[in-house]
């Protein structure tokens, strides 16, 4: 493998491979090379989020005016549940970690691989065949899952859709993601190079690291309750079903002892890919290191024992809502620790306003006002009014799409030239920055203001006094897409057509920046010398 | 303590490796917490249709797996120690032990559940439809519970079979035994979880 790497011709393609035996698919499909398999995750995770984008698109363009627009009413109820599943299994949550993850942990540690090469192939093999699962589903039996993505009971026990083979999917998509994370887990203990400390670990990695913990411990939940689901359908055991004895609330219990903790194996990542990026474009050390670190395991704690807040209406004992809304008010701490310091490390540094940092900075913004949304949920007196309304599916976009969503496409253009070996084109990228950036808000913050006014989500119609912000949103809707399409054209035309980037086109001080770009077959030839942090701007 | 095993031979690290099994353990408990939690809520909500569900299992039967499951975990902690003395023929003869002795096991739960069924007692069968809802409940945990398990004993079986083939044709031998020593972890795992079912659905009074 070594001789691959003597830089000679003029287009050495690294890891991607030139013409010849390391090109070919099955050189792809089955690497254990964790940039390859990064990659593989990049186009497939990339793939489930325009189908998911697409879908929608469509919700939107159904409500754009009450009564049936395009689609009946059991379409919509599949449209939604589709979406959901595809944007949180396929996307969100393989996103960051499959991708960048995979493609940086190693590298950011100094290493040439994870752990477990073989099993992180595995994973990837697995998120293929939970996807096709899940959208097998949609063409075969009694047709697409129309239950929302929480499969809540007793409805999905009793639908005549296909709910067993998208929970099945679920099942094991959820197995590729704990895989995922005990990989990184092991592979953050055992195999940091010499030199690279606790405290000299990338935000990124720390981030990894506590959403790997979650990933661990809360997914086998998940697995055990969408099996419930299959078998209740199977054989009618009854253990949600009242008639027998069971409790449906026993399954909302469950179902979010996962699915809350979730929230953050999806956010967490995203906000490590900040704290990477915006020293780099402030020209500063990172304000408050071990706040930042630390603000991410006691996100991943306190993060897994709020889950009861998605059931305040549900029907649990005042001191359950109590107890659950402190703990949930507790989660804001750390998250707003966070945003304290990107702002801290921003102040009086030297920004240079690329692409990435846009994103980065409107990561900070929109996520902010997600976080601060996500408190009117939390506190249990307004939940109530809010419950189940259109607030809460402006509140979740924000956080996950304006969020995550936004740090993962940071993340794309900050990263780009390592896995392309070019630049991005700036120009497209800004003015795709800003338009993503206007549709987004016109979006979803008429689904707060039309929730706050009492629009209930997941109604295929609506009253007319609704009608005027739900054609705002919409129209946000095509903006935030003509950005979408602008933006992958660039990235797209840019991978073929862009400037060469050199090693270290940002300037940057972590590791990967100090390998060329594309990245190489071999990460490091030899052990890798680390005198200085990865933040250390000021020397 | 740091070692840089990232630039040795990949797959050389048996304490990765064993954290990385501790980690996948970790997995499998709380996969079995889910059922637990919910044999805990409604064990709380129907305490005597539980006990009076529970003196329908039997009791020897129960008893004798769990002797049976022990022993197969003894005979899988003697396979790693004789391996890693170097006793070929010592460690294959233990591994069959655990085999067989998971084959005895699945044998008594196929009896269990079958008595079970014979006398109409199965996931909404008639019979079981018209007893009290906290034995419905219980019955049902049952199954799931105990089906659950059943699978993680064949599945265990199936790694201490390869492993078995492995020592047997000498690619784990006493220089690179940590593959037997995770698959054993595994193994002991699935006792483990049975060692907390027996007590909670045999035992109940």
């Amino acid at each position: 493998m070594t001789q691959a790497q003597i830089s000679t011709d003029s287009e050495d393609r690294g890891f991607l491979g030139g013409s010849g035996e390391d090109s070919g698919i099955l050189s792809w499909i089955f690497s254990t090379d964790h940039k390859r398999i990064g990659m593989l995750y990049l186009y497939s995770v990339l793939t489930m989020f325009c189908v998911g984008a697409l879908l929608g698109l469509l919700i939107r363009l159904e409500l754009i005016a009450p009564g049936r627009t395009i689609v009946n009413a059991q379409t919509y109820n599949a449209l939604f549940t589709v979406h959901g599943v595809v944007m949180i299994f396929l996307f969100i949550i393989p996103g960051i970690p499959g991708v960048f993850g995979n493609l940086f942990l190693p590298i950011h540690i100094g290493a040439n691989d994870v752990a477990f090469p073989r099993l992180n192939l595995l994973s990837w093999w697995l998120y293929i065949l939970g996807g096709m699962l899940a959208l097998t589903s949609l063409f075969s039996g009694g047709g697409p899952p129309d239950t929302g993505w929480t499969f809540y009971v007793p409805f999905s026990t009793q639908t005549a859709t296909n709910v067993s083979m998208a929970a099945l999917g679920v099942f094991v998509l959820g197995f590729s993601s704990i895989l995922t994370g005990l990989n990184f887990i092991t592979t953050i203990h055992r195999l940091r190079a010499r030199g690279i400390t606790w405290g000299k670990l990338t935000l990124f990695c720390w981030s990894l690291y506590a959403t790997a913990w979650v990933q661990v411990l809360a997914t086998p939940i998940l697995g055990i309750t969408v099996t419930l689901i299959v078998l209740e359908r199977l054989f009618g055991i009854g253990l949600f079903d009242p008639t027998k004895g069971g409790d449906p609330i026993m399954y909302q219990h469950l179902f979010w002892i996962y699915s809350h903790p979730a929230v953050y194996i999806m956010v967490l990542p995203a906000m490590g890919i900040v704290s990477d990026i915006i020293p780099v474009f402030a020209r500063k050390h990172i304000f408050g290191y071990w706040a930042i670190a630390f603000s991410s395991l006691a996100i991943a704690l306190f993060g897994s024992l709020v889950w009861a807040h998605h059931m305040f209406v549900s029907g649990m004992s005042d001191i359950a809502v109590f107890v659950f809304s402190l703990l949930t008010f507790l989660v804001a701490i750390p998250s707003a620790i966070k945003v304290f310091n990107w702002v801290a490390t921003l102040y009086k540094g030297s920004i240079a306003l690329e692409p990435p940092m846009l994103f980065s900075l409107a990561f900070i913004f929109l996520f902010s006002l997600g976080g601060i949304s996500g408190l009117v949920l939390g506190s249990a007196a307004t939940n109530v009014h809010v419950h189940d309304t259109h607030f809460v599916v402006g509140h979740f976009h924000y956080v996950m799409f304006g969020g995550t969503g936004f740090a993962f496409f940071a993340a794309l253009h900050y990263w780009f030239p390592k896995f392309t070996g070019r630049l991005c084109d700036k120009k497209p990228a800004t003015i795709a920055w800003g338009l993503l950036f206007v549709g987004f808000n016109v979006l979803y913050f008429s689904m707060k203001i039309v929730g706050l006014r009492g629009m209930p989500r997941r109604y295929f119609d609506y009253l007319p006094e609704f009608h005027l912000m739900n054609l705002i949103a919409t129209v946000g809707s095509w903006i935030l897409a003509a950005g979408l399409v602008l933006m992958f054209f660039n990235l797209i035309r840019s991978a073929f057509r862009g400037e060469k980037a050199g090693a270290n086109p940002w300037g940057a001080k972590t590791l990967e920046w100090t390998l060329p770009s594309p990245l190489p077959h071999v990460n490091f030839e030899k052990e890798p010398v680390i005198d200085k942090g990865p933040y250390d701007y000021e020397q | 303590m740091i070692t840089n095993s990232s630039h040795e031979h990949s797959g050389k690290d048996p304490f990765g490796a064993r954290l990385g099994m501790w980690l996948f353990l970790f997995t499998e408990v709380i996969l079995f917490g889910g059922l637990f939690v919910l044999y805990a809520a409604y064990l709380s909500r129907y305490p005597g249709e539980f006990a009076q569900a529970a003196h329908r299992l039997d009791m020897i039967m129960g008893g004798s797996n769990t002797i049976v499951l022990l022993t197969s975990s003894l005979f899988v902690a003697l396979a790693v120690s004789a391996l890693q003395r170097s006793e070929k023929t010592a460690a294959t003869l233990f591994l069959l032990g655990t085999v067989i002795s998971a084959m005895v096991f699945l044998g008594i739960k196929y009896l269990e559940w079958s008595a079970k069924i014979g006398h109409g007692i199965y996931p909404d069968s008639a019979i079981l439809n018209e007893m009290a809802r906290g034995e419905i409940i219980f019955f049902g945990l049952y199954f799931v519970t105990t089906g659950l398990h059943g699978l993680h004993v064949l599945i265990g079986m199936f790694i201490i079979l390869v492993m078995l083939v492995r020592v047997r044709i000498g690619t784990v031998d006493a220089d690179n035994f940590t593959q037997l020593e995770v698959s054993g972890l595994y193994w002991h795992l699935v006792d483990l979880i049975w060692i907390f079912i027996f007590p909670l659905y045999y035992l109940l009074l």
